[in-house]
């Protein structure tokens, strides 16, 4: 069937949705809404790294972007979740351009290392900026009794939702399953391929007339954006944000273990790949400490790259 | 004499304080067979890099198929059609052998406003250099030889006028420098424009129609290759280089 | 007047001490990046761990903690020589270097031993105490204009220098030295000559990876250390070893005054904070602008 798969999206959204409405234990939206964040991270963070081969060390800054965006936004004008995730995923996206320029004269190692630097110097920015707390953070309250088109979002009693956390949790997964489509359709389109080409051979690509500066533009601002949109929220999920917490080297971490153990060469690896590492992350900080959770990532992140190229996905391409 | 296809006109190229062009100018006219020669060193690559795009010269026009393309970028230089090969094969490893020529027929196609036709016309090209078996290979499980064939397919799934062929035949054996000369020729029969760099003197002097040599940068002959044989300079600057 | 130049001057004497600090916490990925093209990202990370091996046989044991980095040299110089070795058999064996997966690789490695270190000693700041530790010399030059020069970072300037000399006599003077910087070079000149390149390479990486045990001491004599500033060291690190021109040990230890005095006169005049932004700052710089480094070869990528 042609539209399969996106028959399956309407009904992952719709599922989403329901469950909001029935499920009543708030620990359910809470884990549901990091590791869909996970989903949207470890998939943008592949169609930079995974299709065209260029590592980005810098995810958390630019999921600090969309996050800060959203608190300058809210102290600046306040509005609502819905712009904000527009105007995080846009600011974040014009970074990702940007960053793109950088790939005009840097391969390899030198992009990696380049966006890692990135990534500081946005902290130290930001850390800087008292407008959006500085480096001691601030706290962000959700907008009392938000509307959409009259229709009154949340509210305990007459609100589509019972609470803000199921709110965010429908919106995530809007979000992981958007950026799920469009992974997938890049990786299937003339772009992918040309993404591709340049992973493996730069110049042979350009010179078999792949336009590659403007294809590897493409995939940065996508990435950045997607990276963006899932940190727009991050405020408003959190009730509060400081530099440490947006800038967390662990988003850094994931954002390249869960494509590399899921699998970098299909839009399949980063979901299976988040799907297990986030969700054995959060089950795991229930009953061991978070450090020791993190420590087991590290491993498992140096193992596969040893022992597993290909990931999860690759492994089973291999056995059968 | 019909207009050349390629004019390559006082072009240089340096690196930091090295030359590693020097005010090079020459032309190669419509169908021919072109080779081009000279020590280790010499600039050869940087000539054909300039032509492909890889490399700017700073100085010179590159005049393709009647237009200035000195300040284009190589993927219009093959959309225009010109299209090299790799002395040390480039291939996309990730990709079947048959996924590598479609990169260049689907990217050059959309330029010139043609439909992307699948896998036909890369299989078309893969038969006539008896690859046709190993389309849905994986690159990395060719040999040597193939690997040439391949980078020789690939710029032709490119639909190039112009067709560079670098080194194709380095590292080969007698036979199999006869076999990607064969393939060459079949090429040039189609009415394909080669230039071919060298080191092979046997491979280069069969092949070509005019010769130009290159040594340190410079243009210090150009003629058929009975003239080449015989010219002083060619023999010194081969005889003075380490690699004669 | 009198005070900016009294500011300036301690910014440029400090500066100029913490460059040559920085060299040492350069040098050996100056070897490891620079000469064998291993991204060893984990290089600042493993000087922490330095450190912590620094402060614990200094509170345990009372060893002053330059002496302490010395005992360490030789277990980190096993240390790199496990890691190269397991960095060969994974990515480096089959001919195509894998730099996605490598990269990758080392940011694992600093991630455990940045988190193991967490879970050892917590995230409080760590320091080391020695006789050196605390003073300095005033040194006055005129009314109003005098320079204090602490201790500690003279010692870890006189230190860093000698370990820096030591490694570049070593580098150019003997046979294995040039072997290594030939393996940067010609690959194939070294199979003719007789040696294995990898087992040169294998000696280089350890040998840049037991800089680790005097860098990390210094680094606790200059600052208290917490695991995860390590990081922060990225950027000066590969700022010094990019800006130096890529395994020239004279550019390192130039580059990496030039980084001290420029983060020494930021944090004089903007204040401390801004200081991680100067080195990822010039970094980003560098790499955008000239990739090749001041000094020297290209770095540009392919």
């Amino acid at each position: 069937m042609k539209y399969l798969f996106e028959i399956v999206c309407l009904l992952l959204l719709v599922l989403a949705f329901a469950s909001t409405q029935v499920i009543g234990n708030q620990f359910v939206f809470f884990v549901g809404f990091v590791i869909l964040q996970y989903v949207v991270m470890a998939t943008a963070w592949n169609i930079l790294g995974g299709y065209a081969g260029y590592v980005n060390f810098g995810s958390a800054g630019f999921l600090a972007v969309g996050a800060y965006t959203s608190v300058a936004l809210i102290n600046f004008l306040g509005v609502g979740l819905i712009e904000q995730f527009i105007f995080g995923g846009v600011i974040a996206g014009l970074l990702g351009l940007g960053t793109g320029y950088l790939t005009l004269r840097l391969r390899g190692v030198y992009f990696a290392i380049a966006t890692l630097a990135l990534a500081i110097i946005l902290e130290t920015i930001v850390a800087h900026w008292g407008y959006v707390g500085g480096a001691a953070g601030t706290s962000i309250l959700p907008a009392r009794k938000p509307e959409l088109l009259g229709i009154l979002i949340v509210d305990r009693k007459a609100g589509v939702f019972g609470n803000y956390k199921e709110f965010l949790f429908f919106l995530m997964a809007g979000v992981a399953i958007g950026s799920v489509w469009v992974a997938r359709w890049i990786e299937r389109s003339k772009l992918g391929r040309g993404l591709n080409a340049i992973k493996d051979s730069e110049e042979a690509a350009e010179c078999m007339g792949v336009p590659t500066l403007r294809l590897k533009l493409y995939a940065t601002t996508i990435s950045g954006a997607m990276m963006g949109v899932a940190g727009a929220p991050l405020a408003s999920y959190l009730t509060f944000i400081d530099p440490l917490s947006a800038f967390n080297l662990e988003y850094a971490v994931n954002a390249i273990a869960m494509p590399m153990i899921g699998g970098t060469v299909s839009w399949i690896g980063p979901v299976i790949g988040a799907i297990l590492l986030g969700g054995a992350q959060q089950w795991a900080s229930l009953f061991i400490s978070s450090e020791l959770n993190l420590l087991i990532v590290g491993v498992l992140l140096v193992v596969f790259v040893i022992i597993a190229p290909g990931g999860i996905v690759g492994w089973f391409k291999k056995s059968r | 004499m019909s207009e050349p296809l390629l004019k390559i006109e006082g072009v240089s190229k340096h690196f930091g304080g090295f030359t590693a062009l020097n005010n090079v100018t020459t032309f190669v006219k419509p169908g021919e067979r072109f080779g081009l020669i000279g020590p280790n060193g010499s600039g050869k690559t940087t000539m054909i890099n300039c032509v492909s795009g890889l490399l700017r010269n700073e100085e010179g026009k590159i005049i393709f198929d009647g237009k200035d393309v000195t300040g284009e970028k190589p993927h219009q230089r093959t959309a225009a059609g010109i299209a090299r090969s790799f002395q040390i094969p480039r291939p996309f490893h990730t990709m079947s052998v048959i996924e590598n020529l479609m990169i260049p027929s689907e990217f050059v196609g959309h330029h010139r406003g043609e439909k992307f036709n699948d896998r036909a016309d890369g299989m078309e090209i893969l038969e006539t250099m008896g690859m046709a078996d190993k389309a849905d290979d994986p690159t990395t499980d060719l040999t040597q030889i193939e690997l040439r064939k391949l980078e020789l397919a690939r710029a032709m799934a490119a639909k190039p006028k112009l067709l560079i062929s670098d080194e194709a035949m380095a590292g080969l054996t007698g036979q199999e420098v006869d076999e990607v000369i064969d393939i060459l020729f079949a090429m040039n029969e189609r009415g394909i424009t080669i230039i071919m760099i060298e080191h092979i003197m046997r491979a280069v002097m069969r092949f070509s129609q005019r010769i130009i040599c290159l040594d340190a940068g410079q243009l210090i002959a150009e003629g058929t290759p009975e003239e080449i044989v015989k010219n002083k300079d060619v023999e010194r600057a081969y005889l003075g280089s380490d690699d004669g | 007047m009198a005070t900016f130049i009294d500011l300036l001057l301690n910014a440029l004497v400090v500066g100029i001490l913490l460059g040559g600090f920085y060299a040492a916490l350069s040098i050996g990925l100056a070897i490891t990046f620079g000469l064998l093209d291993v991204v060893n990202i984990a290089h600042p990370t493993i000087l922490i761990l330095g450190a912590f091996v620094a402060f614990i046989l200094n509170s345990q044991v009372g060893i002053d903690p330059i002496l302490a980095g010395l005992i360490a040299t030789p277990f980190f110089y096993g240390f790199g020589w496990i890691i190269y070795q397991l960095y060969y058999n994974s990515f480096e064996k089959s001919g195509e270097t894998d730099s996605l997966r490598g990269l990758a690789f080392f940011f694992g490695l600093l991630f455990i031993i940045e988190v193991g270190l967490i879970i050892q000693f917590g995230v409080d700041h760590r320091l080391v105490e020695a006789p050196y530790i605390g003073e300095s010399a005033n040194i006055v030059i005129g009314e109003d204009i005098d320079v204090a020069i602490p201790y500690r970072l003279l010692v870890a300037f006189v230190v860093a220098t000698i370990a820096t000399l030591a490694i570049r006599a070593y580098l150019t003077r003997t046979f294995f030295g040039r072997a290594v910087r030939a393996v940067a070079q010609d690959m194939m000149a070294l199979r003719l000559m007789g040696v294995d390149p990898i087992k040169v390479k294998r000696i280089a990486f350890a040998l840049g990876v037991a800089t680790a045990g005097i860098g990390g001491a210094l680094m606790i004599i200059v600052l208290p250390i917490e695991p995860s500033v390590g990081r922060l060291y990225i950027g000066n690190v590969f700022a010094i070893v990019v800006l130096g021109g890529l395994g020239s040990i004279s550019g390192t230890l130039l580059a990496a005054i030039i980084i001290g005095v420029a983060e020494s006169i930021v944090a004089t005049f903007f204040g401390p904070s801004w200081a991680p932004a100067v080195s990822f700052g010039i970094l980003l710089l560098v790499l955008a602008v000239r990739p090749e480094g001041l000094f020297g070869k290209t770095a540009g990528g392919h």
